[in-house]
């Protein structure tokens, strides 16, 4: 596959891994967090780690859309898929996660709930179109990367006329969660969780761009290397965050470039402003409240929310005591530290976050890197 | 009166037993899969087998769309059913064919269906010989269902079986991986992308039976179809309490089916097959075998992908291409794609 075998070679991935052991320094360990889910799925699906040197550890963060949902949000999605005349639209991977009664959309969807798998929120809008006497509620969930083509939907469906095309928002910020991060005190004040630098997001930063990131390198002192999905991409920007360590640098460098400005996307960052507000707060699975950290539909469009026009309750929810996701999340743990993992907590019944979704660290860790730990 | 295969479709009175059944199985059914046994026109087909082992297997076919790129519900019944005996290196013989019919479903879609599978069926060497009709009421079911049973002979001193693989055979596969799975998927209703390919849906008894005799001792043969080669090789690796090491560059995917998975987020070794089949031999026996394989239109693209290893987690491992070491695993529930 042309512009996607180039990244994934493994003739260069066997040089970028010598490069990586001649840069490490003797003594010196390396902990480097990568944000993105995608991130990790790429570093569990082609054994990155065994590229890597024992000194360097991989943290893997909280950014995976799916497993940060807190359970009450799919309690709500569950709430309204079940009202009558409601056709609830969701991405493929979201149908999966159960709510707080163990209870997912797949499960409401085989006990009679009209719940649609959709690739885009403008298939959303299409069923709005097709099924005027229905009420069509579109899941929304994501970062910065899914919540223009929303904005974009509810635009559509407004062009259009419609008014039975919902929208349940979901849509999460990246730097809030970062933050949260730095600002936890196991991080910022005790130190007990090194944290050497960061791996940031790749489609994201198309969208925000590079200079969101600058304020926490400074404020921080914690060096940023956006990255690209692909094997080579990840190897790479661990490379150039070594470097920066050894020099004592705390940067955002874009390896990235193909396809992040420092800028972003200004039209889709327009369009999401146009649409969105900020939340006050919002409750992340594994890291709780995190102020500023997700988006709202305004009051202009309100006639698309589907939390004004269904009345969505507020549902509580609380994770088994016993996952450490949130540890995990934040570094504090490894997936094998966790006393459910892969006994209770499998992909098949996952009862914390970082399981949920393939790309979460105790899926991944469990379909791809089980053998590590028995070997 | 005459079936109107034209602009009829299947109503209630097909599987009324009366005069309209009997010219639907008549028109349709005895005239497609025209054979002796068949014409005798019993409730049930009688036949001698020569001495020896006798496989039989059953399996019901429910696909959506009925109609895929490189084949259909009709082809897909005979080929399961007969790749099903084929793994147990047999050769098939007699099919029975069950259909469950909605109502309203086209006579021509029928018709298509029933010549398809004796195309088929002809093609892999078995006759259909007994079969039934059903009708359900429009919305209980999907167009049609079809039920096929098979039974076949299997050659004395062979007997590939799943718990006989051991540390340093070496692992087998047929061809390509994914070609029926992302075929299929790509005329599903909610998502029609243009893919330049065709389901793998084929009989591998002619592939099976020059294998078994150029290799009588093969010690597993089975077809990754649901679930792909990732479920298949776990089933295999916990049936014989073995581990197995796979070389990702060795696994032989079309590039259609690697992009199509790849802006799916699906990963090819989970996809179905259904003209495929992984065999298991003797370290000493597979570059024989290899070569058989491959001299065989049905194994053309055959190749050597791992070897089984000790292990009593049964873990099936991957050295990708790029250097590192992952778990295949199970597919756990469905299949579905990521949202980044």
């Amino acid at each position: 596959m042309k512009f996607v075998d180039e990244f994934r070679d493994g003739d260069l991935a066997r040089g970028l891994a010598d490069a990586i052991g001649r840069e490490v320094r003797e003594g010196t360990r390396y902990h480097f967090m990568e944000f993105c889910g995608g991130h990790t799925h790429a570093i569990f699906r082609y054994g990155i780690q065994d590229l890597l040197p024992k000194s360097v550890r991989m943290i893997h963060g909280p950014g995976c859309p799916v497993c940060v949902l807190p359970m009450g949000r799919i309690d709500g999605a569950l709430h309204l898929a079940k009202l009558p005349g409601v056709i609830l639209a969701s991405y493929g991977d979201m149908l999966r996660v159960p709510g707080s009664g163990r209870d997912s959309l797949l499960k409401a969807k085989a006990q009679g709930a009209d719940i649609r798998m959709i690739y885009s929120p403008a298939d959303a809008v299409g069923l709005a179109e097709a099924n005027p006497t229905k009420q069509i509620v579109f899941f929304a969930i994501g970062f910065e990367t899914t919540t223009p083509p929303t904005a974009l939907a509810i635009r559509q469906a407004h062009r259009l006329g419609l008014k039975n095309f919902f929208v349940y928002c979901n849509h999460v910020l990246t730097p809030a969660a970062i933050s949260s991060i730095l600002e936890s005190p196991e991080v910022r004040d005790l130190g007990t969780v090194p944290l050497d630098g960061f791996i940031g997001p790749a489609h994201v930063s198309t969208i925000i761009g590079s200079q969101p990131y600058e304020f926490f390198a400074e404020e921080y002192r914690r060096p940023v290397v956006i990255a690209g999905f692909e094997p080579l991409d990840v190897l790479q920007a661990i490379l150039m965050l070594i470097r920066q360590v050894n020099e004592g640098r705390f940067e955002v460098e874009n390896e990235f470039s193909r396809a992040v400005t420092r800028d972003g996307n200004a039209k889709a960052k327009a369009l999401v402003a146009d649409m969105f507000e900020l939340r006050r707060s919002f409750e992340w699975r594994g890291l709780g409240q995190v102020p500023y950290s997700a988006l709202r539909i305004k009051e202009a469009w309100s006639a698309f929310d589907a939390e004004v026009r269904f009345q969505v309750p507020d549902f509580k929810s609380e994770d088994h005591k016993a996952c450490a996701c949130g540890a995990i999340l934040r570094g504090l743990k490894t997936p094998a530290d966790c006393a459910l993992f892969g006994t209770a907590c499998t992909p098949e019944h996952p009862i914390g976050s970082c399981m949920v979704s393939a790309e979460g660290a105790c899926a991944a860790y469990y379909t791809y890197g089980r053998q590590r730990r028995a070997s | 009166m005459k079936l109107d295969l034209e602009n009829g479709v299947v109503e209630m009175a097909h599987g009324g037993g009366g005069r309209a059944m009997a010219r639907l199985v008549e028109d349709i059914f005895v005239r497609s899969f025209d054979n002796p046994l068949l014409a005798q026109r019993n409730d049930q087909a009688c036949f001698d087998l020569s001495a020896g082992r006798v496989a039989m297997t059953t399996d019901s076919y429910v696909i959506q769309p009925l109609f895929f790129p490189g084949g259909d519900i009709g082809s897909l019944a005979v080929h399961g059913t007969v790749n099903d005996l084929a793994m147990a290196g047999a050769r098939p013989l007699y099919l029975s064919a069950g259909f469950i019919l909605e109502e309203g479903l086209p006579l021509a879609d029928l018709a298509r269906i029933v010549a398809s599978m004796a195309r088929a069926a002809a093609e892999a060497g078995v006759a259909i010989v007994t079969g039934d009709t059903k009708v359900v009421e429009k919305g209980k079911g999907d167009g049609v269902f079809i039920n096929t049973t098979g039974i076949g002979l299997v050659p004395s001193g062979v007997a590939p079986s799943g718990e006989k693989a051991r540390p340093n055979d070496a692992i087998l596969i047929s061809g390509t991986l994914g070609d029926h799975g992302v075929a299929v998927m790509s005329c599903r209703e909610n998502l029609s992308f243009e893919v330049d390919l065709l389901s793998d849906s084929q009989s591998l008894g002619g592939l099976v039976s020059v294998m078994v005799e150029a290799v009588p001792d093969i010690h597993v043969l089975r077809d990754p179809t649901r679930g792909g080669l990732a479920a298949t090789l776990n089933e295999i690796a916990r049936q014989s309490k073995v581990g197995m090491a796979l070389q990702e560059a060795a696994i032989p995917i079309r590039g259609p089916v690697r992009a199509a998975c790849e802006f799916l987020g699906l990963d090819p070794l989970n996809v179905a097959n259904e003209g495929k089949l992984i065999a298991i031999c003797a370290e000493g026996d597979a570059e024989r075998l290899l070569s058989i394989m491959r001299a065989h239109p049905a194994g053309r693209d055959a190749a050597l992908i791992g070897r089984v290893v000790e292990d009593a987690d049964c873990f099936v491992t991957l050295k990708t291409s790029f250097g590192g070491t992952r778990m295949v695993d199970w597919l756990m529930g469905e299949q579905l794609p990521r949202i980044c």
